[in-house]
């Protein structure tokens, strides 16, 4: 251990000793990073109003409130249907675009590029009450549709900038070597180049359904009626009182992004990473 | 594409380069349906918010909502909160994020792969997860209050969350993947035989962090530091729930103007001057970075 310290930790000759503080420091933050999230978890198994740590008493009573209660069912059913939808709708449209702008070498590809990804830079806020007021003429406020369309925008710079960089790394010459073979475009694309770049294809996929389903600020405006997501009524219930129903549907949210994120793992190696 | 024919003469290569043409033109069209959907539900609607912006309570032409908010010292207020809030959180955010990216790039491949993973899952987890696992633990009867009273810290449950602190706090934990994952990937593009060559010509190790390290990581810390004051600026959620209505930003200005008073052009002046901010300051930064790249994955 002693001598671990004294070691060289750098080309620069600091020791591991002299570095100490940056080792704690790092931990201090990860742990930070981390566990202040998955903390909810054990609460929401607690059988008291006030969200207690370690629970006294455990019990399933803030997920019987959930699962038994009609509203965050229904919530939870357009949230899963809106992700799905927008992952359906934002990622083909994603990927084709994204394809399209890499081969076609015409002047305005930067500013093309820079206007698919610009759904990114806008305060989410404007898109909000823009889509709100667009909606509200085109009679789509508050149905499956118009959520599904505006949460398709926000997914959409994700989808072309992971695919975008799975072909910089992609040989073109191989689909140009099918072509020479007799393969029409499409079918050199879909056969050759598809397969090769589905990694960043499933990570942007999972990214859009993410996208959706994480949404707030959107759904707040343009979802409700009969159809308000899981999101904005939990944030309505935030505004409120702390209701320990929610710790229930934050751990099921948790579980479901580990879900993706270990999908991503498995499917989409080195899509966000990179 | 394919030309059988043996000899490839002027008029051919005319043809061929027409045939290109039009081939581009097509690929160009492939982005057509992704273009269509940025326009119908983001480019129409943010134009008609500017249009709407200039017309005046009585339908005609006027810039009383941009007066009313030089005017009026509430508005006043707003963007320096905005601002304040902005600064702040990307100061925290740098000061805690590069020593972290910093630790991260020195470590052996596999052990990094894993300390990504502590940044990755609260960049996957969804925001208002982890805006109200902030409530639950600084609330009065919180975690936090509970631990520092039976530790001695402080004697009786402080306000730590419904003001200016728990919102900082939450926005520092939301912000920091956007800061660390470009600062570490600059990190890792540094060869390391720099910091070797100046540490052999006698530079201290300070020296050699200040003069060689920090300097070709800069890129990666403007580039994120950029993304973080520009999330910030159109942030709502996290100060809506931790600020308690003490803190407020622009957006929930803007949501209010609308929830509350129905007040389309108010509203619709904030958003304009909010994005003209936002563009502001993405073309000053697209001087010394590319804007395109700066996306290293944001949400």
């Amino acid at each position: 251990m002693l001598a671990w310290l004294k070691s060289p930790a750098s080309e620069t000759q600091v020791t591991h000793g002299q570095r100490l503080w940056l080792y704690l420091f790092a931990g201090l933050v990860m742990f930070l990073l981390v566990v202040p999230t998955l903390i909810v978890i054990p609460m929401s198994f607690s059988d008291s109003q006030y969200l207690e740590f370690p629970p006294e008493t455990w019990s399933l009573r803030w997920y019987r409130n959930y699962f038994g209660s009609p509203e965050w069912m229904q919530a939870t059913a357009t949230s899963l249907k809106a992700a799905f939808l927008t992952m359906l709708v934002a990622t083909p449209i994603g990927v084709v675009a994204a394809y399209g702008l890499h081969n076609c070498g015409v002047r305005f590809v930067q500013v093309t590029y820079l206007a698919l990804i610009t759904p990114m830079m806008v305060p989410v806020v404007l898109v909000a009450i823009g889509a709100f007021y667009v909606f509200v003429k085109l009679s789509l406020l508050y149905s499956l549709t118009g959520l599904v369309l505006a949460h398709s925008v926000l997914a959409l710079p994700l989808v072309v900038i992971v695919t975008g960089s799975a072909l910089k790394s992609y040989d073109m010459n191989q689909e140009l070597a099918a072509r020479s073979l007799g393969a029409p475009r499409w079918k050199a694309f879909l056969t050759i180049t598809v397969p090769q770049i589905r990694f960043a294809i499933v990570t942007a996929a999972l990214l859009a359904f993410l996208t959706s389903f994480d949404e707030v600020v959107v759904a707040m405006f343009i979802s409700g009626g009969d159809n308000p997501t899981l999101t904005r009524n939990m944030f309505n219930a935030l505004r409120d009182q702390i209701d320990p129903t929610i710790a229930a549907i934050s751990t099921i949210m948790i579980l479901v992004t580990s879900i993706m994120m270990a999908l991503a793992q498995v499917f989409g190696r080195g899509g966000l990473e990179k | 594409m394919m030309m059988t024919d043996t000899s490839i003469s002027l008029p051919h290569g005319a043809s061929l380069r027409r045939d290109g043409a039009l081939e581009r033109l097509r690929l160009f069209g492939l982005s057509s349906p992704a273009l269509l959907l940025v326009l119908v539900v983001l480019v129409i609607p943010v134009g008609w918010l500017f249009y709407v912006s200039f017309i005046g309570a009585n339908g005609q032409f006027s810039l009383e909502n941009y007066e009313r908010m030089i005017a009026r010292k509430s508005y006043t207020r707003i963007f320096i909160t905005t601002f304040q809030v902005s600064f702040l959180t990307t100061g925290l955010c740098i000061l805690i994020g590069y020593p972290l990216a910093y630790f991260m790039s020195q470590l052996p491949s596999r052990w990094a792969s894993l300390a990504l993973i502590t940044v990755l899952v609260p960049f996957w987890t969804s925001l208002l997860v982890r805006t109200y696992a902030w409530l639950v633990l600084l609330q009065k009867q919180g975690l936090i209050n509970q631990w520092a009273i039976s530790l001695g810290v402080w004697d009786e449950p402080i306000k730590i969350v419904h003001n200016m602190t728990g919102t900082l706090i939450g926005m520092v934990h939301i912000m920091l993947p956007f800061l660390i994952l470009p600062v570490y990937n600059a990190m890792k593009a540094i060869d390391h035989d720099y910091l070797k060559a100046a540490s052999n010509l006698g530079a201290s190790p300070r020296r050699a962090f200040w003069t060689v390290f920090f300097p070709l990581s800069a890129p990666g810390l403007l580039a994120g530091s950029l993304m973080v004051f520009i999330l910030c600026l159109g942030f709502f959620v996290t100060p809506a729930v931790l600020g308690g209505g003490k803190v407020i930003m622009v957006s929930m200005k803007i949501v209010s103007n609308i929830e509350l008073f129905v007040n389309w052009g108010a509203a619709s002046a904030l958003g304009v001057v909010l994005l003209a901010l936002t563009v502001a300051i993405l073309w000053v930064a697209s001087r010394f970075i590319n804007v395109a790249n700066l996306s290293g994955g944001g949400r």
